[in-house]
C-alpha cells in the first residue's frame, strides 16, 4: 500500500453549461476514511466516478493507488484492487444474493469466498433470497457486498447510507468500521453529516465543484471558533425579537444566524450566553416557543460556510 | 471453470430469463400456440358442401332431388324473396330458375359459385338423360409438404428465432442500462467481450429448447417432417440465432429506454413480419419488391429452413441465402461494437 491512495489535481467536468467540477485537488491517505460533504448537485458523485475512471475529466490528473486510468490491462490491474458502490445501481432483481455475488465474485482473481463476503454484510441469512424482495437496507448492503468481494484495498461509497432507515445506516456503518479495521482505505460521499463525523478521519465539503473547506471533523468544527449552537424561536414572531446587533453582543456568542422559523447562536460557552438570552428576551418581553442546544456539527460549518442549509441547498 | 466470468454471465443470462413467466410463454408457448391455430383453421379440407337453392316452380323438387345427389351439393327449394336474400348474402352459392332454358343466376366473381355451377350443370344434364363419352376415377392424394402447415412450421421458427433474438439481446441489454448495471459491471475488470459473449451463450442455450419445442411440436400434431437432414437444420438455425442476437445487439446499442429499444424493435420487425414470407408466400409481391425482400435476413432465413424442411436441400445448395444471414449479423455485431454505450 503506498502511502497516498488518491491523489487528484485540477480535476474540471463541465456538462453541456453546467461545470460539475471546477479545479479538485484532494490527496487521501492510505488507511485513512476520506469523506466528500455536500449538497445534491455539489459535484460529489462527479468527483468519485472520476476517480474511480468511469467518468474522463475534462482537466487534470489522477493517481489511484500509484497508477493512472490509463486504459487496457493497466486498468483492468487496478480495478482488481478497488471496490465500487455506486450511487444508483439497481442490481438484477431475479437473482438470488448469492447468485449477485458469485457473479461479482467471478470478475476478480483473489477474491473473498461468497460465505466470507456476505459475512461481512451480515447477509447470511438472506443468501437465497431474490434481490428484488430485499429491503433497501439489504440491497445496499448486498451492493456493498459486491464491491468488497475483490477484497480491495480501496473501498469507494457513493452516499451509501441514502434513503435508509436509521437501523439500517448503523449496520453499515459497521460493515465500514470492519472494512477499515482490516486496514482498508475508503472514500465516500454523503450529506448527512452525523455520518462524516462518526465515520471519517478526515472530510472536504464541497459546494458548486470545489472544496469549501478541508480538514478533520473536529478541526472543522473547531473552525466556527466555538462549541456549542443554541436556537431559539419566539411565540409571537418577529414583533419583538431583539436584533443580531444585540444578540451577538451577548458574552460568549461568536455568531448570529438568522433564519426562517429560528435564530441559531454559535457561542463558546452555553453557560454564559444563555442566562443573557433569557435575561435579555425578558426585558424585552417575548415569550419562547423553542429553545435547543447542541454541539456544533459539520452542519453548522457548512452553514457557515455557505450562508445555507446542506438539505435544502 | 464454474467461477469463469463468461460461465457466470450466462448463468445470469438464463436465469433472469428462464425467472420470468412471461418471456417463457413468449418465446416457446407463442409459436405452439400460433402454430395449432393457424393449423387448424388452413388444414386442407377442400371446399366442403355447396349449398344451391332451386325456385320454387314447375318441377323444383325433383330438379332439388337430382341436385342433392351430386356430391358435394345441398339443395333447397325456396321461394324468390328468400332465394334473392340467400343467393345475395352467399348463403347460397347458386339459384336455379326452372324453365327453358334453365336459368343459372350466381356470382361469377366467387369460386365456390363458378364451381357450384359446374357442378349442378353436370347433375341437371345427367338426370335429363346426357351420358359421358368417356370414363373417369378420381384419385386423391394429401401429400405431407404439400399442406398450409407444412410452409407455416419453418416461417414460425424463423419468425421465432428473429423475436427471441432481438428481443432476448436488445430488452436486457438496455435494462442493464437502464438499472446502471451495465455502468456497474464497467467498474470491474469484467472484459466487455465476455458480457456480449454471454449473451449469444444463452441464447444458443435456449435455441435448442424453441427449435425442438416448435419442429416437436409440428411432427407430433401434423406429422411435418424434415425431409433434409437435422443437422442441416440445426446450422441454419444457430446461424440465424447469431445474426438477429447480432442485429439485437445493434438495435440496443445506443438506447438508454425501454421504450426507445422497443420502438426500435418493432421498426426492425415489422416489416420482416409482413414481408419475409412466414405466414403466405412473398411471392405475392410485385416483382419490383422482390430484390428488397429477399435482402432481409428474416426472408433468406425462411427459405433457408424450408430448403432444408419441405424440399430437403444441401446445406450446399443454399449458399445466397446463408450468405445473406451471415452479413446481417456479421455486420450488425461489428457496427454494434463500435457505438456501443456501455454506461
Amino acid at each position: 500500500m503506498p502511502v497516498l491512495a488518491i491523489r487528484c489535481a485540477g480535476l474540471t467536468k463541465r456538462y453541456a453549461d453546467v461545470v460539475a467540477v471546477a479545479g479538485l485537488d484532494l490527496t487521501v491517505n492510505g488507511r485513512e476514511c476520506f469523506g466528500l460533504l455536500g449538497p445534491n448537485g455539489a459535484g460529489k458523485t462527479t468527483t468519485i466516478e472520476i476517480l474511480e475512471g468511469l467518468t474522463a475529466p475534462d482537466r487534470g490528473e489522477v493517481e489511484i493507488l500509484g497508477m493512472r486510468w490509463s486504459g487496457g490491462a493497466n486498468t483492468r490491474a487496478l480495478r482488481e484492487r478497488l471496490g465500487i458502490q455506486l450511487q444508483d445501481t439497481q442490481l438484477a432483481d431475479k437473482l438470488t444474493v448469492e447468485e449477485t455475488v458469485r457473479l461479482f465474485r467471478s470478475f476478480y482473481r483473489a477474491a473473498h469466498s461468497v460465505e466470507e463476503v456476505l459475512g461481512l454484510v451480515g447477509l447470511e441469512e438472506k443468501r437465497g433470497a431474490w434481490v428484488g424482495k430485499l429491503s433497501g437496507g439489504q440491497k445496499q448492503r448486498l451492493a456493498v457486498a459486491c464491491a468488497l468481494v475483490s477484497r480491495p484495498e480501496l473501498l469507494f461509497l457513493d452516499e451509501p447510507t441514502t434513503g435508509l432507515d436509521p437501523q439500517s445506516r448503523r449496520q453499515l456503518w459497521d460493515v465500514i468500521g470492519r472494512f477499515r479495521a482490516a486496514g482498508g482505505t475508503v472514500l465516500l460521499t454523503t450529506h448527512y453529516m452525523e455520518e462524516a463525523e462518526r465515520l471519517c478521519d478526515r472530510v472536504a465539503i464541497m459546494d458548486h465543484g470545489k472544496v469549501i473547506a478541508l480538514g478533520t471533523p473536529r478541526s472543522l468544527i473547531a473552525s466556527l471558533g466555538a462549541e456549542h449552537v443554541v436556537e431559539f424561536a419566539l411565540a409571537d414572531g418577529a414583533t419583538r425579537a431583539p436584533s443580531p446587533a444585540e444578540l451577538s453582543a451577548l458574552p460568549g456568542v461568536r455568531a448570529v444566524r438568522p433564519g426562517l422559523d429560528r435564530t441559531a447562536l454559535t457561542v463558546a460557552e452555553v453557560h454564559r450566553a444563555v442566562p443573557a438570552l433569557l435575561g435579555l428576551l425578558e426585558r424585552r418581553g417575548a415569550e419562547l416557543s423553542l429553545l435547543a442546544t447542541h454541539h456544533a456539527t459539520l452542519e453548522d460549518v457548512f452553514v457557515s460556510l455557505t450562508g445555507r442549509q446542506l438539505r435544502d441547498a | 471453470m464454474r467461477d469463469h466470468p463468461l460461465v457466470q454471465l450466462t448463468l445470469a443470462r438464463m436465469r433472469e430469463f428462464y425467472r420470468e413467466p412471461e418471456a417463457i410463454f413468449w418465446v416457446f408457448g407463442f409459436p405452439i400456440v400460433l402454430a395449432f391455430a393457424l393449423g387448424i383453421a388452413f388444414r386442407n379440407r377442400g371446399p366442403g358442401e355447396l349449398r344451391v337453392a332451386v325456385l320454387r316452380g314447375a318441377g323444383d323438387s325433383a330438379m332439388a332431388t337430382a341436385l342433392a345427389r351430386a356430391p358435394g351439393l345441398t339443395a333447397a327449394v325456396l321461394d324468390s324473396g328468400e332465394a334473392r336474400l340467400q343467393l345475395r348474402t352467399g348463403r347460397v352459392a347458386l339459384l336455379v330458375l326452372p324453365g327453358d332454358p334453365l336459368v343459372y343466376r350466381y356470382d361469377s366473381t366467387r369460386t365456390e359459385s363458378r364451381l357450384a355451377r359446374l357442378e349442378a350443370d353436370a347433375a341437371l344434364q345427367r338426370a335429363r338423360g346426357r351420358a359421358d363419352p368417356a370414363r373417369v376415377a378420381d384419385q386423391r392424394v394429401t401429400e405431407p409438404g404439400s399442406r398450409y402447415i407444412d410452409f407455416l412450421i419453418p416461417g414460425l421458427l424463423g419468425m421465432n428465432l428473429m423475436g427471441s433474438g432481438l428481443w432476448g439481446v436488445g430488452f436486457s441489454v438496455v435494462q442493464a442500462r437502464t438499472k446502471k448495471l451495465l455502468k456497474r459491471f464497467m467498474a470491474t475488470p469484467m472484459r466487455r467481450s465476455h458480457y456480449l459473449l454471454s449473451f449469444i451463450l444463452s441464447r444458443l442455450v435456449f435455441l435448442f429448447v424453441e427449435v425442438a419445442a416448435l419442429v416437436g411440436f409440428g411432427w407430433w400434431v401434423f406429422h411435418v417432417g424434415v425431409r433434409g437432414s437435422f443437422a442441416a437444420v440445426a446450422f441454419i438455425t444457430v446461424l440465424g440465432a447469431l445474426s438477429f442476437a447480432g442485429l439485437g445487439m445493434l438495435v440496443a446499442s445506443r438506447a438508454r429506454t425501454i421504450e426507445a429499444v422497443s420502438g426500435l424493435m418493432n421498426l426492425v420487425m415489422l416489416p420482416m413480419w409482413i414481408l419475409s414470407g412466414t405466414f403466405f408466400s412473398y411471392a405475392r409481391f410485385p416483382d419490383a419488391m422482390l430484390p428488397f425482400v429477399k435482402a432481409l435476413p428474416l426472408t433468406a432465413l425462411n427459405d433457408a429452413l424450408r430448403a432444408v424442411m419441405i424440399d430437403g436441400s444441401r446445406l450446399t445448395a443454399l449458399g445466397a441465402p446463408l450468405g445473406i444471414v451471415t452479413a446481417w449479423g456479421l455486420v450488425s455485431f461489428v457496427l454494434a461494437l463500435q457505438i456501443f454505450r456501455w454506461r
